[in-house]
């Protein structure tokens, strides 16, 4: 026998489901009038500082079809690197945004501004990147996934630079595709997958 | 004592992403391997949310859809806990959210077509913000089972959908709360994608006599534990000191 240890297993997780806008984006489920509005609508508000752009895309299953039905939260730095909550965080930037893949085409929009580099431990810079959370009917624990730029220097971010196959670190970087405008699509299985992270 | 990185996640008391029995997981799962690597400020920050944010039946969902001041139908229920962290520590001021079928199983969606019918006082939607102890409470009315399409006679067990934030992105978690004492929850090929028995139970809300008011509503109890952060006085040094 030893003494027992004095923490806590984290709660399992279960899939979201596919009415998972009921509660996390009420309108789109046709839910109106319990809430003013749905939660996380923009990340940004009138004001924020830096590059405005438009990120689009699909989340495609392995079959190559493209979810209906997914949620997807992103969260960000502003413009200079700084999360909402820090010392100095643009008041504009809320950082967080939720969105569903179109209920008809499967394809989502983030408007955002661009983030800049964040500081990790022991001295990293890590490049611009959006955080993403995906969630829908079939995924049983949320995925996590990063965007990067296409236009951006890469090169040493710790986390793309962990990636041992190369050609898979591609799969995390936002192509750009005219002013402010960039594509990220996303492969929950088969040619490309994704990298999703565990962090 | 400093906050250091999250603990990394105990995949193996989580459910696989990969279940055969969940026909849609099998192409919707990974086949290659997660990238593990420690946590970044990106997953250690995350939104917060004030009460300000809140209406007064916010988490009433027997009322916050009613159209004239009549209540949802179905069994009154007190779902109440807390929220902690696997340090023990309760999070305070965090978001949860919660969204259920109504009492005849059938969910307010535009893509919910099953035969019962839909309740006109009830939405199915709710949210909260814990207190200072990590504490929450909603009133809601008892979802009820219902057929849906995966194997060729496939129920779901009573249950209410969770979302929590935690204070962290690397926190976030939807789960799903069951109750005591359903027989559909071990026929279930969802609440069966977690394959630790005692990780399963950990969403089978008790039964909470002591919370339940008489002549009005039954409570269960459901608590809920996010991530911790490790806390050892040895964080945020240099490399090697
Ligand atoms: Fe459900």
């Amino acid at each position: 026998m030893v003494q027992p240890l004095d923490t806590l297993i984290e709660t399992p997780s279960q899939t979201a489901g596919p009415y998972v806008h009921i509660g996390c984006i009420p309108s789109f489920a046709g839910v109106e009038g319990v809430y003013p509005q749905d939660l996380g609508t923009s990340p940004i508000a009138e004001g924020a500082q830096g590059q405005i752009i438009t990120i689009t895309g699909s989340i495609y299953d392995g079959t190559g079809w493209a979810l209906r039905d997914a949620m997807i939260e992103a969260w960000q730095a502003d413009a200079a690197g700084r999360f909402p909550g820090q010392d100095g965080a643009d008041p504009a930037v809320s950082g967080f945004c939720r969105f569903a893949a179109d209920k008809d085409s499967g394809l989502f929009t983030l408007r955002t501004v661009k983030p800049g580099a964040t500081p990790a431990r022991g001295g990293a810079v890590q490049a611009p990147h959006i955080s993403l959370w995906i969630v829908a009917r079939g995924i049983n624990i949320g995925l996590q996934t990063r965007i990067y730029f296409g236009d951006e220097d890469n090169s040493n971010d710790p986390l793309l630079s962990r990636i041992e196959q190369r050609p898979r670190a591609e799969t995390l970087i936002a192509k750009p595709d005219g002013e402010g405008q960039y594509r990220f699509d996303i492969r929950l299985q088969g040619d490309g997958e994704t990298v999703f992270l565990d962090l | 004592m400093a906050d250091g990185p999250l603990m990394p996640r105990r995949r193996d008391m989580h459910p696989v992403p990969f279940d055969p029995d969940y026909k849609t997981s099998i192409s919707r799962s990974p086949r290659w391997p997660l990238l593990s690597m420690e946590s970044t400020p990106s997953e250690e920050t995350g939104p917060r949310f004030g009460a300000s944010l809140l209406g007064p039946l916010d988490n009433n969902l027997i009322m916050n859809y009613s159209a004239d001041g009549s209540p949802a139908i179905g069994e009154r229920i007190l779902m109440h806990g807390r929220v902690l962290d696997e340090m023990g520590r309760p999070v305070p001021e965090t978001l949860i959210e919660i969204w259920q079928a109504n009492a005849g199983g059938r969910y307010r969606h535009v893509k919910d077509g099953y035969l019962a019918p839909l309740d006109p006082n009830f939405g199915g939607c709710g949210r909260t913000i814990t207190d200072a102890e990590g504490r929450y409470q909603f009133l809601t009315i008892r979802p009820g089972a219902y057929p849906w399409p995966n194997r060729a006679n496939d129920w779901r067990p009573m249950h209410i959908h969770i979302s929590v934030f935690g204070h962290a992105f690397g926190q976030r978690l939807i789960t799903q709360m069951y109750f005591e004492g359903d027989p559909l929850i071990a026929r279930c090929p969802i609440a069966a994608t977690i394959k630790d028995r005692g990780q399963l139970e950990r969403l089978v809300a008790p039964l909470d006599m002591s919370h339940a008011r008489p002549l009005d509503f039954l409570a269960y109890k459901f608590d809920i534990v996010l991530r911790g952060r490790r806390q050892t006085m040895f964080e945020n040094k240099p490399e090697g000191m």
